[in-house]
């Protein structure tokens, strides 16, 4: 089992929710962040004094997903998240030692 | 017209008559080929004039005491989500501490019944006329009357709190709007709504361009230089650290709710409507104020997207403002056109000044200074382009004047409260909001705040 942490553009994600969903994965945590990447943000001007929004809003989604499913959500994520423009975001995957399903006590793969 | 009262004195009914009526609007001239004809209509009688009068003054009234309501949203859009709650109750506070300063004593230093006179005090508290009673002598009810006066004091104050927003407390800031509004404020309009010196050399400012907004400013000038910046908003490299408003709607809220007072602001400062003429005037002054507001609005608008290549919402707001406040010293006589080039150059003031405070270290949170000390400069001196009959010297002495006034009177006052019991929280008590430590309740609790500012 694996474990993706994808970060995305905010406005991204009803997409990419959408099509995750069309290729089997039956859940994810979704939470609203903050964070900055190679562009360290961009600078506006308020009242005539520059500033520097340093920490960019993202959406960022964590999948349990089976072995056999992970690349293929990977690249999901990867095409439809993609604006082919600077802030896309990044796909993080770990090893996932145990899944546990609360409400029955299942494990592993039947509890994703 | 100029706005002057005279308390006790009894100028006949017909007194607010104007010169010029009637037969300078085309319209009018057509349909009252017979003169006479013309002459009954331009007045009505005695009690319906009163009534009229009267009707002006609670209107306006109304309508500028719900400017309160406009700086507060005004304010509480442009500081952080951390004051918002201290400034709403900063604003209902200096708005009720005006209404009873006023009333106890401004109203009788404001309206001391001298001619040409620097101070003056009348009877007081002021005896309001008892149930039932008129003061016909007058032509309007003197409690209608002082009720849009009132309203004006507490605009005066409302101009204060949102410069020194985010670091003063709530006691020394009422204290400072105590002394304002029963004193500093009453004793300036004295001196040309009171009939005083600036009246008597001719100085003219028909809604307080001057009296009220330039009065505002510099006390709020004075509150930023003492009190200071607030914490880690300039940098030691003269760098400038941009504290955004916390909520856009809000100030654009607050902005039109100023907006619409401001046709009680200028239109009732007309102070009659019996005739006519006046009720003429009045609608000639909404039309000059609307568009004086829209070129301000207009010209913030490009000045910003020429400057920053982005449109500036805040500065679009501030540019309205500015526009109202520089039509506020003669919104009568200039054509439409020149409205719009007194509003339209009031607008781009901030645009300019805004920045330049901030290279000087002076941390006015909202633009106040810009707005209403700096536009209301500009208005006031303005006033001879569009009315002849007002000397431009005069003009200037006024401006200087409530300058060195307000300025020397305000400084004693901040000075004299930072020694006394000091002005701003602890610095723990700021970086963490006036919110937690002055009302213990903050504005938005249910959104738990994610970063410092």
């Amino acid at each position: 089992m694996k474990y993706i942490i994808a970060v995305i553009k905010p406005f991204k994600l009803d997409e990419v929710r959408e099509a995750l969903g069309s290729i089997g994965v039956a859940g994810m945590t979704v939470s609203e962040v903050k964070g900055f990447g190679r562009q360290k943000g961009q600078t506006e001007i308020y009242r005539g004094a520059e500033y520097s929004t340093n920490m960019l809003p993202k959406v960022k989604l964590e999948i349990a997903a089976s072995d056999d499913l992970t690349p293929q959500v990977i690249e999901t994520i990867q095409q439809t998240a993609s604006t082919e423009a600077i802030g896309d975001g990044k796909i993080f995957v770990f090893d996932l030692a145990s899944a546990t399903r609360i409400r029955t006590g299942e494990t592993g793969d039947t509890a994703l | 017209m100029k706005r002057i009262f005279f308390r006790s004195a009894a100028p006949a009914l017909g007194a607010f008559a104007l010169a010029g009526v009637g037969l300078t609007t085309p319209a009018l001239a057509q349909d009252a080929a017979d003169p006479a004809a013309l002459a009954a209509a331009e007045a009505v009688s005695g009690g319906t004039a009163y009534i009229l009068n009267t009707l002006l003054f609670l209107i306006g009234g109304f309508l500028v005491m719900w400017m309160a309501a406009g700086f507060a949203m005004l304010e509480a859009g442009l500081v952080r989500s951390k004051n918002v709650s201290v400034q709403c109750l900063k604003n209902i506070g200096l708005y009720s501490i005006a209404g009873l300063m006023f009333w106890v004593i401004g109203y009788s230093i404001a309206y001391p019944g001298f001619e040409g006179g620097f101070f003056g005090i009348a009877d007081f508290p002021y005896a309001m006329q008892g149930v039932g009673e008129a003061d016909t002598g007058t032509g309007y009810s003197i409690a209608s009357d002082w009720f849009f006066q009132m309203v004006f004091c507490a605009t005066t104050a409302s101009i204060v709190s949102g410069a020194v927003a985010e670091r003063v407390k709530l006691v020394p800031f009422f204290i400072f709007v105590t002394v304002l509004t029963g004193f500093i404020y009453p004793v300036i309009v004295s001196w040309e709504w009171g009939a005083g010196w600036l009246d008597a050399m001719g100085f003219s400012d028909f809604a307080g361009s001057t009296l009220v907004h330039s009065t505002g400013g510099w006390a709020a000038l004075m509150g930023v230089l003492i009190i200071g910046p607030r914490l880690g908003r300039y940098g030691k490299d003269g760098k400038v650290a941009v504290f955004p408003g916390s909520s856009i709607p809000l100030a654009t809220l607050g902005t039109f709710i100023l907006w619409l007072g401001w046709f009680g602001f200028n239109g009732a400062s007309q102070l009659a409507m019996g005739t006519i003429g006046d009720v003429s005037d009045v609608s000639k002054i909404f039309v000059n104020t609307n568009m004086a507001a829209a070129a301000g609005v207009v010209v913030a608008i490009i000045a910003t997207q020429l400057r920053y290549k982005k449109a500036d919402t805040t500065m679009a707001l501030n540019g309205a403002l500015a526009g109202l406040v520089a039509i506020t010293a003669e919104p009568l006589t200039p054509s439409v056109g020149m409205a719009i080039v007194i509003g339209g150059i009031g607008g781009l003031l901030p645009v300019i000044f805004v920045p330049i405070l901030d290279k000087l270290k002076i941390d006015d949170v909202v633009g106040a200074i810009p707005v209403h000390l700096v536009a209301g400069i500009w208005g006031t001196l303005a006033v001879p382009l569009t009315n002849t009959e007002v000397p431009f010297l005069a003009q200037l002495t006024g401006v200087v004047a409530t300058g060195v006034f307000v300025c020397a009177l305000s400084a004693i006052v901040w000075f004299a409260i930072k020694a006394t019991i000091g002005v701003r929280p602890s610095e723990e008590e700021e970086l963490a909001g006036l919110d937690l430590g002055e009302t213990g309740i903050e504005a938005y609790p249910e959104f738990t705040r994610t970063s410092g500012s």
